[in-house]
């Protein structure tokens, strides 16, 4: 491997991880409001929160580069502020990742709260438990196989995303590269040696992860039942 | 002291109208058929629904009324649900500390050791719930209600998803619960057994409405409801143990209208016990027998008679301010010509002893 190919996977983890953190502080309000709520209209948040799953990655990076760059809001603003636009920066690939990997974890969020249901959280507000300590101390513990879904997903699905990078990050070695776009420069450039070192990679990650995964809820679930 | 509550709520077609003067002692038994909005009236009052222009008074405490809606983790409440629903990430022990840790130390009522003695859990602690019997969670939950110090207890059928045998090993925590704390409890039922064993004032629900409340043994044996008519038909008789005939191995008790005689049973001199008397176990007769076999005869009054089909009579008595029901048929009736006020001998062939 070369100095390239391990800086694309420095930047693969460091940003796979940045995204899964903030996408849990943020998507577990989000997921926690979504099966609680019974607000007539949630379906049209559910739509948005979706709309990744199916929407082509460079349609989302597209919009996403507009939004990021100098004329747009996002990179707008930062220019106002005095920084830089978003556009082929860490950070603008960051804001991507966090809107492409949404659903991946909210979904597993959402449903792990809505299968509790609403009686463990009854029965601990008659134990004294304000909402936001029911929320904590019953919640959150009873939707640990859901959090760990939505960590292991969010994670190597933001390792293998391709298009949203491509279209706001560039291809910047060392600073937007990701592994994903490195095998595509080696696959370009005929250098199959390399390409099969990081897609095997690759290949060996995503399975241990989905495994782990796997593993941990089955054994979760023999546990309760 | 006393609860008063009033509630109105709609359900799709279905319509709940209900107001309650309780007493804040004793059990409440919430009595009626599945459907006619007894869990909700409890789900009202322990603030896990809410409703307009709701009403509920605990002794001197607003708990809602107009604006005013205490969040149900402010009640002082214990809530004991049909299904144990105990937390499967915790064990006994976490589940027990979950409601106790959440309770000032100047409000806690009940020791935590004294909560595990009274339901007998000292040998589950550290159990995780999944491996424990129906009726061990149940233990549990009750207990958990209790660590909470609730100033009322509301239980919905905590009974009812229980075969016999965990329901008989449950019973007796219950009584004891009655005897040695001061807890009001309501208590939802559609079983007509545990009502008569545990509940001293019953409200008789109906299609979202109250239809009666009172006393239990009044309630029973008030002929316009349906619990004074049919083979259960029965009697609720509070009376104290007064002594033993050794020779014979029988239990003297005392109630206001006499004495009884039952075969000897495990209880001590003074203890309040509760007797059951089936209607159709108590025959009349004009002048007292004396070559009868039984060993109950008790003088009465004929308060009120009640057909009870085309053959049979209710007859409702007094027995020194004791109401007994008596079962006989219509032309026995009409052969010792029964009329209310008239004095008359009740032969009672036999009596339980519910607690």
């Amino acid at each position: 491997m070369m100095q390239a190919d391990f800086d694309a996977l420095w930047i693969t983890l460091k940003l796979a991880g940045l995204t899964t953190l903030i996408l849990l502080v943020l998507g577990t309000p989000l997921a926690w409001w979504l099966a609680q709520t019974r607000w007539r209209f949630k379906f049209f948040i559910e739509a948005i929160v979706a709309l990744p799953l199916v929407l082509p990655p460079t349609v989302l990076g597209f919009y996403l580069l507009i939004a990021l760059g100098p004329h747009g809001p996002l990179g707008g603003l930062m220019i106002w502020l005095g920084g830089q636009s978003l556009a082929f920066t860490f950070a603008g690939l960051v804001i991507g990742s966090v809107f492409y990997t949404l659903p991946f974890v909210v979904q597993p969020l959402q449903n792990a709260f809505a299968a509790m249901g609403s009686r463990p959280l009854e029965v601990a507000a008659t134990l004294r438990a304000s909402p936001m300590d029911r929320f904590l101390t019953i919640a959150v513990p009873l939707a640990r196989p859901g959090f760990l879904t939505a960590a292991v997903l969010g994670f190597a699905h933001t390792v293998g995303e391709f298009g949203v990078v491509l279209m706001i990050g560039g291809n910047i070695p060392g600073e937007t590269q990701v592994l994903s776009i490195a095998i595509y420069d080696h696959v370009e450039a005929l250098e199959y040696g390399h390409a099969h070192w990081l897609s095997g990679g690759l290949l060996l990650l995503s399975f241990l992860l989905l495994i782990s995964v796997y593993a941990f809820n089955k054994r979760f679930s023999v546990l309760r039942s | 002291m006393s609860i008063e509550a009033r509630f109105t709520i709609s359900y799709n077609k279905f319509l709940l109208d209900v107001e309650l003067h309780i007493p804040a002692s004793g059990v409440t038994a919430i009595f009626g058929a599945s459907g006619c909005g007894k869990t909700t009236v409890l789900r009202l009052m322990a603030g896990l629904i809410r409703t307009a222009n709701g009403y509920l008074k605990v002794d001197d405490d607003i708990w809602q009324q107009d604006d005013v809606f205490v969040a149900p983790h402010c009640r002082a409440i214990g809530y004991v649900f049909q299904e144990a629903n105990l937390f499967p990430h915790l064990n006994v022990r976490g589940n027990l500390e979950y409601g106790l840790k959440r309770v000032p130390l100047n409000a806690r009522q009940l020791a935590f050791n004294d909560a595990v003695n009274l339901l007998g859990l000292s040998s589950l602690l550290e159990r995780n719930p999944v491996n424990l019997s129906g009726g061990e969670r149940q233990r549990v939950a009750i207990a958990r209600a209790l660590l909470t110090s609730p100033r009322l207890l509301l239980m919905d059928e905590p009974l009812s998803a229980l075969d016999d045998a965990s329901k008989n090993d449950i019973l007796p925590f219950l009584e004891r619960l009655h005897i040695e704390l001061e807890i009001p409890v309501i208590y939802v039922s559609h079983s007509r057994e545990e009502v008569a064993r545990l509940a001293d004032y019953l409200v008789l629900m109906e299609a979202g409405r109250v239809q009666a409340t009172g006393p239990i043994a009044e309630m029973l044996t008030r002929v316009d409801l349906p619990f004074a008519h049919g083979d259960e038909a029965e009697s609720i008789i509070e009376a104290t143990v007064a002594g033993f005939d050794d020779e014979f191995n029988l239990t003297l008790l005392d109630f206001p209208g006499g004495r009884f005689c039952v075969s000897r049973k495990s209880v001590a001199i003074g203890q309040q016990v509760r007797l059951q008397i089936l209607a159709r176990d108590v025959s009349l007769t004009l002048e007292q027998q004396s070559g009868t076999s039984i060993l109950n005869i008790l003088q009465a009054k004929v308060l009120e008679l009640s057909a009870e089909g085309v053959a049979q009579v209710m007859v409702k008595l007094d027995v020194g301010g004791v109401p007994v029901l008596s079962r006989i048929t219509r032309k026995s009736a009409q052969g010792l010509d029964l009329h209310p006020g008239k004095n008359i001998f009740a032969q009672i062939k036999s009596v339980a002893l519910l607690t």
